[in-house]
Parts: structure tokens; C-alpha cells; sequence
């Protein structure tokens, strides 16, 4: 260190510093001593570094000789990161339990606890999974359905719904909820006239304006044969097929003309994956609640009447 | 001469008078600490899991992932979910070394203004991926992700290219075979195709390729059905009920 002082060694008449006596051109470099605040961090890092590679892995194995220095903690982020989730599912172990043994809607609805559980699990889920196509709050897009309404393509119950995040919708679950609506104008199955006929009717349906009272007739036979086999003769749909309801207001793909006529045309395929796999048992019962309790769940009572109604 | 006086006329008349020496000098020391951390990587088997699943990408994958790249996806997504509680809980599984022992250069990064893709794969229809890239917002109203919309109708100029630039992978480690390479652009057409002959042969050799047309318009191969396949297949080979991350050789 500088400390040793080299009398030999030239001092600088201006600063009184020792210089190194390097000399370029009759500039001379001061020998100033490093600030003692830096050498000491530099002397802890030193230590620290020796302490590290005892406490943990650091050093790589030479070729032939196993992989790495485990260190003396045999620490693992892996195993760190195993564990931690390890220990958060323990916390959440006894209300999913508690949740899989409900086993219905019913007993979760009259438990609060298990309840306001459900719900905060499945909207957590829900945040994470689904909002990307059904949106944050469950209100759904072009395409993608509204899941806080009591419109249901293939049945609303918790059942169903448990069901349906099992399988998803067109999937490649091989259990997975499937129909098919044809495309009729790109497939050419339907003229443009006749696609224009049939929304035509489809528009009376839910109440509306037909361009022209002939065209909505001449739409209703095509009607009768060409979509009646899912949607009904009365268009009301079939969930069995998923086959929207086209008498209400509700429309995934929109229910203005144009985009009535652009469904029929291209015939949509929308698809939503299977989370069986993806998501856990419990995760998927939670989700179930949480998107039944939304707004639009059909209890048994409710789906009791219902077809009561039909009979 | 004392051996301080020999440092010292070292240092000050060969180091600091010839600037070359200096350079080499300084390159020599840098290099000590580089040499250390990255040299083992190399020659250690145990820097890459050994996991069931993971194969090269298909044509279509790659010319996909080549988009990706060339969109810049990476500056705004991550391929790499870390082993943290929260991001295992948001992500699922932590990415594996082996999952990305065929992607030269890797999609790892450390920047996320969108989401990490690393398991992307199966999780969103492809339908989806067709309008959130027409319109990210008509999805997802508070992105900020710039609309891809001409990908749909960018033909996807894959003749002459995919071969080769499987033939350079290969140079660098990636195992795709001479009827692979010689056959890339027949697989491409055919994994587009879900009543393709290739059903078989595209099976083989990239197990869980996914065949459809991705774009929703069979009649153009265009670079959204490529960039489509690829994000329908990250983070989805491995096949994790034969993985055991808790095993000694897998732990970190």
C-alpha cells in the first residue's frame, strides 16, 4: 500500500503526493493511496465470495467429476420454490376439502366461509385463465361468451360448467363438448340471396325488421332446413348441441345484420381448451363456483321448472 | 535488478508504452472471470435436464418462431418462468433448461411488458390468437401490444428457406435428419392440413404437432398459420408425468 513510504520516491510540490515516477512527456502520475471506505468493501467482498462458495453450490465440477459443490446449506431453488408452494397449498388444503366434499352448490352457498373461499380462489383463477377471452369481468367479447348472463350454450348448472372447463369446447380433450355449424357461404352450401333470406328470418325471430317481409319468408323455409336440426324449428337452440338460442338478445358473434349474415357465411368454430391437466381438481371447482355465483347459474330447483314449463 | 524493481520496469516501460501489450493484457484478465462461469457449461451433461418429450421444431414451428423473432416479440414477452412461488402459481411448471436445448439463440429474457409466454401452448384457442393479433384490444382492453394484423395476409415465404435454415440448425446441435431437411416444405403443407397423408410421418417426427390450419383461411399458408403453430406448442413438450423435479440431478 502506499503507506510505505519510499523516500526515493519524488513528492509532487503542489500536493505534497508521492509520485510514481513515471514519466511521460514531464507529466507525472500522483501515487495516491485507494480511499479506505473502497478497500474495505473490497476486502468484504473477498471474504463474502469465500463464504459463499462454503455455504452454497458455487463451483462447477471438472469433466468426470460429478456436477457442482452442493455447499454446506445444499440449497436448491428448486426445492426452495417446491417447498414454498408445498407450504401454500397446505394453507389452502382444508377449505379445497372442504369445497371438493361440498360436493354441491347448494352446501357451498349455505356455508359463507366456504363460500367467500370459492369465490376468491376462483376469481384468482379466473384473473389468470380466463379473463384473456372472456375479459376481466366475465363480460365476454365478439365470440367469446358473456359468462355473467343467464345465457348458457351448453347448460349453466355447476355441473355443467365444472364440465365444461374439463373438456372445453372443440378442443383436443377427446371428451370435449363438439358441434359444428357449417360454413354456408364459403362453403357455398347457401347462395348469397339465400343467406340473406335466412337472416332475414333469423332477424324476426328476436323481434326484429326483415329487410322485406318476402325475403323473411322465402328465409324461413331455408330456416327449416338447413339450421332447424340444432336451432330448432322455433329457434329457441339446443344446448345438448350448443346451438344458440336465436330468439333472445343475446348474439356471440353479434346481432346486427352484417354480422349475422358474416356468421352464417363462415360458420364459427369457436374453441375453448380443455383445463383438465392444466388446472387442478380443486382449482376447477372452485372456478365452477366462481363463475356460477357471477349472475347466471341455474340451480336445480330452477332447472326443475324449467322443465316442468316444457311438459 | 530486485524482482519489485523488475514489476516495476515491467509495468511502466513494456505495459504502458505499447499499447497492443496493454490490450492483450487487459483481455487476458477480463477473460479469467468469463472463462470460469461459462467454460463448465460446456462440458457438464447436468446443465440440461434429461426429460421425455422435447423434439426440434417443425418446419411450421420454425418458421413461426423466426417471426416471432423477427417481430421482436421478445422485447415485451419472456420465455422463462422462474422458480418463484408466485410466477409457478401464475405460469405453471418453471421452465426447464431442456426446453429450450433447440432454440438457438433462446427466448429466455428478463422483459416483461406483456405476459410470459413460456407455457402459452394450448392455453388460448387459436381463434383467439387470430384476433388478438388483428386487434389486441378487442380482447384484452388495457394491452398495449401493437396490432400484427398483416401477418394474416403476409404469404409466408417458406420455399427454399425452411430447409436450409434447418440444415444451419443442425450444424448447431439440432438433431433434424437429412429426409427432415429434404422434406421440410412437404411437412409444412402437411401440418396446415388435418386430412393430410403426412398425418404419420409428421406424428414421428414431431410428436404433438398439432395439424390444422391456423389462420382460419385454408387457402393461404400465410405467417400468422406459422406464427400460430409455434405459440400453440410452447411449454407443451415435455411431458411432465415422467419428470422428476425433485430428484438430485434435477435440483438446482
Amino acid at each position: 500500500m502506499a503507506d510505505n513510504h519510499d523516500e526515493s520516491r519524488e513528492r509532487d510540490d503542489h500536493s505534497g503526493v508521492e509520485t510514481t515516477g513515471h514519466e511521460w512527456d514531464g507529466i507525472k502520475e500522483l501515487d495516491n493511496p485507494l480511499p479506505r471506505w473502497w478497500l474495505w468493501i473490497l476486502y468484504a467482498s473477498v471474504v463474502w465470495a469465500v463464504v459463499y462458495m462454503v455455504f452454497m453450490p458455487a463451483i462447477p465440477g471438472l469433466p468426470g467429476l460429478g456436477d457442482h459443490t452442493r455447499g454446506i446449506t445444499d440449497n436448491s431453488e428448486r426445492r426452495n420454490v417446491a417447498e414454498a408452494v408445498a407450504e401454500l397449498e397446505a394453507s389452502r388444503a382444508g377449505y379445497f376439502e372442504q369445497l371438493q366434499q361440498a360436493g354441491s352448490i347448494d352446501a357451498i352457498e349455505s356455508d359463507p366461509d366456504l363460500l367467500g373461499f370459492a369465490m376468491a380462489a376462483g376469481r384468482s383463477a379466473f384473473g389468470d385463465n380466463c379473463a384473456t377471452c372472456h375479459g376481466a369481468g366475465a363480460q365476454g367479447f365478439v365470440g367469446y361468451p358473456n359468462l355473467n348472463d343467464d345465457v348458457w350454450l351448453w347448460g349453466g348448472t355447476f355441473e355443467d360448467i365444472q364440465h365444461t372447463l374439463r373438456v372445453g369446447i372443440r378442443s383436443e380433450h377427446r371428451d370435449t363438448r363438439y358441434s359444428q355449424m357449417p360454413a354456408f357461404g364459403r362453403d357455398e352450401l347457401l347462395s348469397r340471396e339465400e343467406i340473406n333470406q335466412v337472416t332475414d328470418y333469423v332477424l324476426t325471430l328476436s323481434g326484429r325488421e326483415p329487410e322485406t317481409l318476402a325475403s323473411a319468408e322465402a328465409g324461413a323455409e331455408i330456416f327449416v332446413n338447413q339450421c332447424s336440426a340444432c336451432h330448432m324449428e322455433d329457434g329457441t337452440g339446443d344446448r345438448f348441441q350448443g346451438a344458440p338460442n336465436l330468439t333472445d338478445a343475446d348474439w356471440l358473434y353479434g346481432g346486427e345484420r352484417a354480422q349475422i349474415i358474416n356468421t352464417i357465411w363462415r360458420g364459427p368454430y369457436g374453441v375453448m381448451p380443455s383445463w383438465e391437466g392444466r388446472l387442478d381438481d380443486q382449482t376447477i371447482t372452485a372456478l365452477a363456483a366462481y363463475v356460477y355465483f357471477l349472475g347466471g347459474g341455474e340451480s336445480d330447483a330452477f332447472i326443475e321448472a324449467a322443465q316442468l314449463n316444457q311438459d | 535488478m530486485s524482482f519489485k524493481s523488475f514489476i516495476d520496469n515491467f509495468h511502466s516501460k513494456v505495459i504502458e508504452k505499447n499499447s497492443m501489450v496493454l490490450t492483450a493484457g487487459i483481455l487476458a484478465v477480463v477473460s479469467i472471470g468469463g472463462i470460469i462461469e461459462i467454460a463448465p457449461l460446456f462440458y457438464l451433461d447436468s446443465t440440461i435436464e434429461e426429460v421425455e418429450g422435447v423434439r426440434p421444431y417443425s418446419p411450421l414451428e420454425l418458421m413461426g418462431r423466426d417471426i416471432y423473432i423477427r417481430e421482436g416479440c421478445y422485447n415485451c414477452h419472456s420465455q422463462m418462468i422462474r422458480p418463484l412461488r408466485d410466477e409457478v402459481e401464475r405460469y405453471g411448471h418453471y421452465s426447464l433448461a431442456a426446453e429450450s436445448m433447440y432454440d438457438h439463440p433462446f427466448q429466455w429474457g428478463s422483459k416483461r411488458t406483456g405476459p410470459d409466454l413460456a407455457r402459452l401452448g394450448g392455453k388460448y384457442s387459436d381463434e383467439w390468437h387470430r384476433d388478438h393479433m388483428r386487434d389486441p384490444r378487442s380482447v384484452v382492453p388495457e394491452s398495449v401490444m401493437p396490432p400484427y394484423a398483416r401477418l394474416e395476409h403476409n404469404p409466408l415465404e417458406f420455399e427454399g428457406v425452411v430447409g436450409p435454415r434447418m440444415a444451419a440448425l443442425r450444424v448447431v446441435g439440432v438433431p433434424y435428419s437429412d429426409e427432415m431437411i429434404a422434406e421440410a416444405e412437404a411437412d409444412l403443407r402437411g401440418q396446415l392440413d388435418p386430412y393430410s397423408d403426412r398425418y404419420e410421418v409428421l406424428g414421428e417426427r414431431y410428436h404433438g404437432a398439432p395439424l390444422r390450419d391456423f389462420d382460419g383461411n385454408p387457402d393461404v399458408i400465410s405467417e400468422l398459420d406459422a406464427l400460430i403453430a409455434y405459440m400453440q406448442i410452447l411449454g407443451t413438450m415435455v411431458d411432465f408425468s415422467t419428470y422428476e423435479p425433485e430428484a438430485a440431478e434435477n435440483l438446482r
